[in-house]
């Protein structure tokens, strides 16, 4: 390579031996990630695995703190409660998301609008709008004096505070995670597929059924997993809006760390990595779903 | 159902094909703030039982007017009739009509025998029926035993099989085209152009087929119309738009065809006699052009000949006298270059043999051909 005059002939040199002792463009990339690398491990990485030693070192290293979770009566109804909003969340969101992703990718004069709708949330504070959820569910809250109005009920009912609170307020904000994937996956169908299912005698229906909604799974995997794993780590939402003993994981792990317990909000802690670390093994291994989650990341 | 009659339909297997009937079909599409004709009043009368193909360049509106058959375009204006029933308020899906689509459109997540299976079972048709004619569809293709597979395991020229076996496994009388063999190799298209025609032989329904190779039209096609900017250019047989183009349009876009600027001089019967480049050449003509007119005269590669001297034609000929500009010699036949007077270029194509001499650049010549094969266009 002594003799290299243009730099384009640098890229010829798939043929020579590899006398090249250290190609440095090779590093660039590398170099240019090196800053977030560095901040990662020192600031984030370090924490949780400290963190989660704290489960099997405190105050000796032990297995006992796992061992003491499966006869924890508050922690078997705190895992269950969680499990069960997280999917009561997630069929909320697939049910009312599936149709707004459809819309936003067959509709074309509309898709701005609804983008913007569904996008204007998501630039607001989790905080800001559970408040939102509490001004709007409270016993003189919009909901029911319109229900009042309305005549559907005859004194304000309990709203606020209850698991059902926490349900409608977390499908709310965890939407855009549901519609998003699906309407990437709605989007990458061909449209010349929907006119053959057509053009070979499907109605409308049966070609959603046999076409679209059969090749929209990956979305729908993709945003389903999303919309739980994130669901399953909710702590502010149903801290303000939910019922005062529907504690989830999360709330749990802070009442322990408030209580400066640290090894049963560690173990805790890493109950709930485990179990959204193995639910994502076990979707990326399900066909095409780990495709639809890289680019649905995008 | 009027034509019904004729043809016997539902009577053998295979019901005959259906009769079309496009009249003054418009559609516009509204950009922006012009307003774009992409079918601009095409009738059209296709024959039960006939291939008849939709030729002309992108944007030509042959696509636009076959997805209005299908039923994905609905017309601005005209009307589409399916043996004589009107079908432009019908959705797709009720027409029942095959159609074969250009990247082929076969679905993804369904094996080849789910794909073909997919038309009988939205008819309804049972599980067991529906195997047997899938195995019909894939042998009449030459695929037996690919029923398992799915689509991306396949050919480009075996995924187009599965897409025309899926298309006519239902039996319609219709089966609609869009240019199916665009996306396959020459040697590939050529196999399957003949295959088409076979099918079309054993099915007995009728073939709407649209493409922009006019070698594809020309061999396949019992009838072709020729589109250009949204309206038909000409109809009729291959041969029909070869020997006798209607107007310069045609007479380019198929085959290859030199263009004479000519005067009209006389008339005899229906052979019109102009002048051009100071001879009097004489061409078949269907109208009455008036003595003195600008017209072209126009006339294939193929068909004009060096005149030797004692080659005296029994034939009425027309001859010009040439000077060669470029010889290229291309194997089964020779290309010429040749220049008649003041700057009228033609093109003259010979078989090429080694007992004909060759000509060079420069040289003086004179060439002739039959009136017959010399069109006023």
């Amino acid at each position: 390579m002594s003799e290299v005059v243009q730099p384009a002939s640098l890229a010829l040199a798939v043929s020579r031996p590899k006398t090249v002792p250290f190609d440095w463009r090779r590093a660039v990339p590398l170099l240019l990630a090196a800053p977030l690398l560095i901040y990662m491990l020192v600031f984030y990485a370090l924490p949780v695995v400290a963190m989660l030693l704290r489960s099997v070192n405190d105050p000796t290293w032990t297995l006992s703190h796992y061992a003491t979770l499966f006869d924890d009566v508050v922690f078997q109804k705190t895992f269950w409660i969680t499990i069960n909003t997280s999917v009561t969340v997630t069929l909320g969101c697939l049910i009312l998301g599936y149709p707004v992703a459809m819309g936003l990718v067959r509709s074309r004069s509309m898709a701005p609008f609804i983008l913007v709708i569904i996008l204007l949330p998501f630039w607001t504070s989790v905080l800001v709008r559970s408040y939102a959820w509490m001004v709007l569910l409270g016993r003189h809250g919009l909901v029911n004096e319109a229900l009042l109005a309305l005549g559907m009920i005859e004194r304000p009912i309990r709203i606020l505070n209850t698991p059902l609170a926490t349900q409608i307020a977390m499908i709310h904000i965890l939407l855009p995670y549901m519609i998003l994937p699906i309407a990437n996956a709605l989007r990458q169908i061909d449209p010349s597929l929907i006119r053959a299912a057509s053009g070979l005698g499907a109605t409308p229906f049966m070609t959603f059924r046999q076409v679209i909604l059969p090749l929209s799974m990956s979305g729908v995997a993709a945003g389903t997993l999303l919309t739980f794993v994130l669901a399953l780590g909710f702590y502010i939402t149903p801290a303000m809006v939910g019922g005062p003993r529907d504690i989830t994981l999360s709330m749990l792990i802070a009442q322990q760390v408030d209580q400066l317990n640290w090894a049963y909000a560690a173990t805790l802690s890493a109950v709930l990595l485990a179990t959204a670390l193995a639910l994502l093994a076990v979707a990326r291994k399900l066909p095409g779903v780990g495709n639809a989650f890289k680019t649905s990341m995008r | 159902m009027t034509s019904a009659g004729t043809n016997g339909a539902g009577s053998g297997p295979i019901g005959r094909g259906a009769s079309v009937t496009l009249s003054d079909l418009e559609k516009t599409y509204d950009r922006a703030n012009a307003v774009a004709k992409a079918v601009d009043g095409v009738s059209l009368d296709i024959r039960s039982g006939e291939f008849l193909t939709l030729l002309g360049p992108s944007g030509s509106g042959k696509t636009t007017t076959l997805m209005m058959i299908a039923g994905f375009e609905t017309p601005t204006a005209g009307d589409i009739a399916i043996d004589g029933k009107s079908v432009v308020a019908m959705p797709p899906y009720r027409r029942n009509i095959g159609m074969v689509f250009q990247n082929y459109a076969l679905f993804p997540h369904l094996t080849v025998e789910e794909n073909v299976g997919f038309p009988l079972k939205q008819r309804g048709v049972s599980k067991a029926e529906r195997a047997k004619l899938v195995a019909e569809a894939l042998e009449l293709v030459h695929l037996p035993g690919y029923g398992a597979r799915y689509p991306r395991q396949l050919s480009g020229g075996q995924q187009q099989r599965v897409a025309v076996a899926r298309a006519v496994v239902f039996k319609p009388r219709l089966l609609l085209m869009d240019e199916p063999l665009g996306a396959l190799d020459k040697q590939l298209r050529e196999n399957l152009q003949l295959e088409m025609r076979r099918l079309h032989a054993d099915l007995g329904i009728t073939f709407i087929y649209v493409t922009h190779d006019q070698e594809e039209a020309l061999t396949m096609s019992d009838r072709i119309a020729v589109m250009n900017d949204g309206k038909v250019a000409q109809v009729g047989s291959p041969e029909d738009l070869y020997d006798r183009p209607d107007n310069r349009f045609v007479a380019g876009f198929i085959g290859e065809s030199n263009f004479l600027p000519a005067i009209v001089r006389d008339l005899e019967d229906d052979v019109v006699v102009a002048e051009c480049e100071g001879t009097l050449i004489r061409a078949l003509c269907p109208g009455r052009p008036a003595s003195g007119e600008k017209v072209t005269l126009t006339t294939r590669p193929e068909r004009l000949r060096f005149a030797d001297a004692n080659q005296a034609g029994t034939h009425p000929q027309n001859r010009l006298s040439v000077t060669v500009t470029e010889a290229v010699f291309a194997g089964e036949r020779c290309r010429y270059m040749l220049q008649a007077g003041d700057g009228t270029s033609i093109v003259l194509k010979e078989p090429s043999s080694a007992a004909i001499r060759r000509r060079a650049v420069g040289e003086r010549a004179e060439i002739a051909w039959s009136v017959a094969d010399t069109i006023l266009v």
